[in-house]
């Protein structure tokens, strides 16, 4: 549909960093309207999860990347790679029901998914107005601080920001974690969770024990409801944003045109795949005057309940919720595409939507390689615009875990040249 | 509001039903409504006449006021009427991806003044919802409305018809004004069927509107036009909109549907395409006969949209979209809700009072409404109502009035015909402005003493502002000078001529003497002939009485 638009206009959060003296480097590649986890839905192609070409991978499972390629999770998977690979120290994605943390977390690095209404969203295309944050990927948490410093407070171009928390910019180095409470919410032991996620669950929980924080498990008895709710409100905001693309002003438009109403269908046909399509679908039907009550309405108040769960964990002494990123590490491309998106969607965003809907910011931070060489991210959620707060304690693991820097898959030289990764350690932008 | 006005509709309210025939040719039937809730009838009195129960009419307005302000409701560009197409038009109007509405803080002011103005209860928090539909003219494919809780409601509208047989008697009604919301307005499509195409200017898109419903308390088009124009005169006093309805500044949509009173209500057609309230009048009373013709055929009236033939003055159906629409409305989520505050006491700590809009303030700075205005001309002036009226409804007219009674000492009630009747008259006639009129306030107002002071006489006073009209800046007094029309001052040459005009009509005197009164207006008519209009009325009648006696 935008295939040929270029925005005569920068967005706020682009903005700021192009007056702070960032270089912009390029556009990266997502699923198509950010509706996906794998990244595998794009006008472009899929995207490959860097980790696919390191040694980790390719001499722990003998894999050949060229067909036994991981994804890198989405819907921002192409700005996860490009951070991941060592191309850039700075990625901007979206997060609406984790799309910035998913890919994070399979790619090995961290992303600060910021509270709602924190960082400005005029300019990013909206998929769910109300869920929507832009979402900063970056190599370390200190670097993400130093960019959220950048980018949060009010604008007023977007009626739904807030003035920003003053806090100090540089994370502090000798965190504390004796003052705070890490509580571990219990529905989060999902079904499909891989024993090896949870074995990274439990080795940091242990570690903030024995650094004598105090770690109590938690429950947060809506999350089961969640990602059904999420889904309804999703889709109807989709239908209604998507609206807009008709081909009129600007965008794709169809050659059809034998009415105004046979250009729009052809047009809006043409010009969005076919996730898209069923979701926009989908999301009419629910907002039909006859629906309206039945799920729209519904499902905001399960979202209420789902928002007051987080807000009785806070309230009751817990500082910071330690859960899992996603389900496993990256799967491999073929076997990810065996499953539709829709299905796919469900199953990958149980740990990171919830988060969404209660509007809260969250840290996805990479803490081993799985058995297969691949990256496993645990996440941090902390309460309304204490997004600081939680990257002082995602430094303070990152800190401890030791997590790998990504090297090149050394193989032929022809490879090394094609791919032009150079062995580094991993180091932050400061 | 005037208090009086207030009274006045508790007077209505508990009067019991009456059924008048206003006019016949329009079979209009004024209704008094009994409740203000419900439309149900209580105590029905025996009809004065034995005639069969009659179909009335019902109407009902919806109204888009296009908000006066410099920029739109969501966005910073102008709002312009007649600009060059498509140059009004920001990132957010052509709904490019990524933008969001930002709310202007006048159009807020608007509807509040607006709501007050109608008393209406200004509601606290309102909410923004969106109406999907697609159409070329709506470039995001949904409107930004409020339908959930628009920002007043419950409002009353007073307006007066002149009725009676002179139709100078002033008739106070009601309508109540069901709600205020504030919404998006569309483009402009203009369709091109030479080439099989439509072209889209978006110069519109996005102007603030206010919706204001009337409800459906009104029963023929000259009541709904009287309401209009009431509504367009309090709208251009407060400023909030300058109610052209020619320009689509003010576009009106009647409901109507017809029934016998006592039984529910009918099936109701929406009529558009009216672009003046002259048009409204008549478009509602051939609506509400088609309706009443098509039932007692024994057929029934279709709930449709129809559109105004100004040329044939018919209303057709219009061309019918996809049926029943589904709007799908969903809470606006770019937009907070709308939170106005009673006074500054009530602003949260720390909130600039000019950064919020405070209905106190806005309730303080309320201008002079049109019916207070009327009340008060009449108080002030003793002139008559329907004399308040006029000047009310023509722009620049009471203070044209003011002016001229600063400059003569002539009684109020004594120039307000010459205000109401020489000078818009003759404006009326040329189609030009009050501020246009080439005869100016002090002009007027010195012609007016030379006739109270006894320079001239009416008749020729009359012939003087013509005078003055046609040729702009001359002064009253040259143009007596010039043209010799000064009253007759000698006594000698005016007892003269009297006696020259009694001394060729002997019978007529005859009949004087003999107790005939009257016929001395025939001598009297002679005298002013020869004089060419000259003399003073009052003194030549005392000088053939005299003559005559």
């Amino acid at each position: 549909m935008l295939k040929d638009y270029v925005p005569p206009y920068n967005a706020t959060v682009v903005q700021k960093l192009l007056d702070q003296g960032a270089v912009l480097m390029g556009k990266t590649n997502m699923d198509e309207f950010a509706m996906g986890s794998g990244s595998t839905d794009s006008a472009f192609g899929p995207v490959r999860n860097p980790w696919s070409y390191s040694a980790s991978y390719t001499e722990q499972t003998g894999a050949a990347p060229d067909s036994d390629w991981v994804v890198s999770g989405g819907s921002s998977g192409g700005s996860a790679a490009a951070v991941a690979s060592l191309t850039s120290y700075l990625a901007l994605g979206s997060d609406t029901g984790g799309s910035t943390r998913n890919p994070a977390a399979l790619c090995g690095i961290v992303a600060l998914k910021p509270t709602y209404g924190l960082l400005s969203r005029h300019g990013l295309i909206p998929l769910v107005n109300s869920m929507d944050v832009p979402g900063i990927l970056t190599r370390t948490a200190r670097d993400a601080a130093i960019v959220l410093d950048i980018l949060q407070g009010q604008d007023m171009r977007d009626s739904t920001t807030v003035p920003a928390p003053s806090s100090p910019t540089e994370l502090p180095e000798d965190f504390d974690v004796k003052n705070i409470c890490i509580g571990i919410p219990k529905e989060y032991h999902a079904p499909g969770l891989s024993d090896e996620t949870l074995a990274q669950w439990s080795r940091v929980a242990d570690m903030f024990e024995r650094a004598g924080a105090r770690v109590e498990q938690v429950s947060l008895p809506h999350t089961q409801y969640s990602i059904v709710c999420y889904h309804v409100l999703c889709q109807a905001e989709v239908a209604s944003n998507m609206a807009r693309f008709d081909g009129l002003e600007y965008g794709h438009r169809s050659k059809v045109d034998a009415s105004t109403e046979a250009m729009y269908a052809t047009t809006r046909h043409e010009g969005f795949n076919d996730v898209v399509r069923r979701r926009i679908l989908c999301g009419n039907y629910f907002l039909l005057k006859q629906n309206y009550q039945n799920y729209f309405v519904k499902a905001q108040k399960v979202r209420r309940l789902i928002t007051d769960d987080f807000k009785r964990v806070f309230s009751s002494g817990i500082d910071v919720l330690l859960t899992p990123s996603t389900l496993t590490d990256a799967t491999r491309y073929h076997d990810f595409i065996q499953e539709d998106n829709r299905t796919r969607s469900a199953q990958e965003d149980v740990f990171t939507q919830p988060v969404n809907m209660a509007g809260l910011p969250a840290v996805s931070v990479p803490t081993a390689l799985s058995r297969l060489g691949l990256p496993i991210g645990l996440q941090l959620i902390g309460p309304a615009l204490q997004d600081k707060k939680l990257l002082s304690v995602a430094h303070w693991i990152e800190q401890r875990v030791g997590f790998p820097s990504i090297r090149d898959f050394e193989d032929s030289s022809e490879r090394r040249n094609e791919i032009g990764v150079t062995k580094t350690k991993q180091t932050s932008a400061v | 509001m005037a208090a009086s006005s207030v009274a006045a509709s508790e007077l209505l309210y508990n009067m019991k039903k009456q059924i008048l025939i206003l006019h016949p040719k329009a079979s209009c039937l004024i209704r008094r409504i009994s409740t203000r809730s419900s439309r149900h009838y209580s105590q029905p009195q025996p009809r004065a006449k034995s005639a069969p129960e009659q179909l009335v009419g019902v109407v009902g307005l919806e109204i888009h006021a296009q908000i006066h302000s410099n920029t739109k409701l969501f966005s910073g560009s102008s709002v312009r009427f007649s600009a060059p197409p498509n140059s009004l038009v920001s990132f957010f109007d052509a709904s490019l991806p990524g933008t969001l509405p930002v709310l202007n803080r006048r159009c807020v002011e608007a509807a509040v003044m607006t709501g007050l103005a109608l008393n209406c209860t200004i509601n606290r928090k309102s909410l923004f919802d969106r109406k999907h539909y697609f159409y070329a003219d709506l470039p995001a494919g949904y409107q930004i409305t409020q339908q959930r809780r628009p920002i007043a409601v419950d409002g009353m509208l007073t307006y007066s018809l002149l009725g009676g047989k002179k139709r100078n008697q002033v008739m106070r009604k009601n309508v109540h004004i069901k709600q205020i919301q504030l919404e998006q307005d569309s483009g402009k499509s203009l369709h091109d069927d030479l080439r099989s195409q439509t072209l889209i200017d978006l110069n519109r898109a996005g102007v603030g509107l206010m919706e204001l419903v009337m409800e459906p308390d009104m029963s023929c088009g000259e009541e709904a036009a009287a309401a209009v124009r009431e509504l367009q005169l309090i709208l251009q006093a407060l400023g909030t909109c300058q109610g052209n309805m020619s320009e689509g500044q003010l576009r009106v949509d009647a409901n109507v549907s017809v029934h016998r009173p006592d039984e529910p209500l009918g099936i109701r057609t929406e009529v558009k395409n009216i672009n003046s309230v002259r048009y409204l009048a008549r478009a509602i009373d051939y609506e509400i006969r088609r309706q009443i013709d098509v039932l007692q055929r024994g057929g029934r009236v279709q709930n449709e949209t129809r559109a105004y033939d100004s040329k044939t003055g018919e209303t057709v159906p219009m061309r019918d979209k996809e049926g029943l629409q589904d709007y799908r409305f969903m809470p606006e989520p770019n937009l907070p809700p709308l939170i106005v505050y009673e006074d500054n006491t009530s602003l949260p700590t720390g909130t600039d009072a000019c950064q919020a809009v405070v209905v106190q303030k806005i309730r303080e700075g309320l201008p002079e409404l049109p019916s207070v205005k009327r009340d008060r001309l009449v108080q002030t002036y003793g002139i008559l109502p329907e004399h308040s009226f006029t000047l009310v409804n023509e722009d620049g007219l009471v203070e044209y009035f003011e002016a001229v009674l600063k400059s003569t000492k002539k009684e109020p009630r004594k120039v307000i015909g010459w205000v109401t009747n020489s000078l818009l008259g003759h404006l009326k006639q040329h189609d030009m402005s009050v501020s246009q009129s080439p005869v100016s306030p002090p002009a007027l107002a010195e012609l007016l003493e030379l006739q109270e002071t006894g320079h001239i006489s009416s008749s020729v006073a009359k012939q003087v502002f013509q005078e003055m009209w046609r040729s702009s800046g001359k002064t009253a007094s040259r143009i007596i000078h010039e043209l010799d029309l000064g009253l007759v001052s000698d006594m000698a040459q005016l007892h003269s001529i009297c006696q020259k005009v009694v001394d060729s009509n002997p019978d007529v005197v005859q009949a004087i003497r003999n107790g005939n009164q009257k016929v001395l207006n025939k001598l009297m008519g002679l005298v002013q002939k020869e004089t060419k209009g000259r003399a003073d009325t009052a003194l030549v009648r005392t000088i053939l009485l005299e003559k005559t006696s």
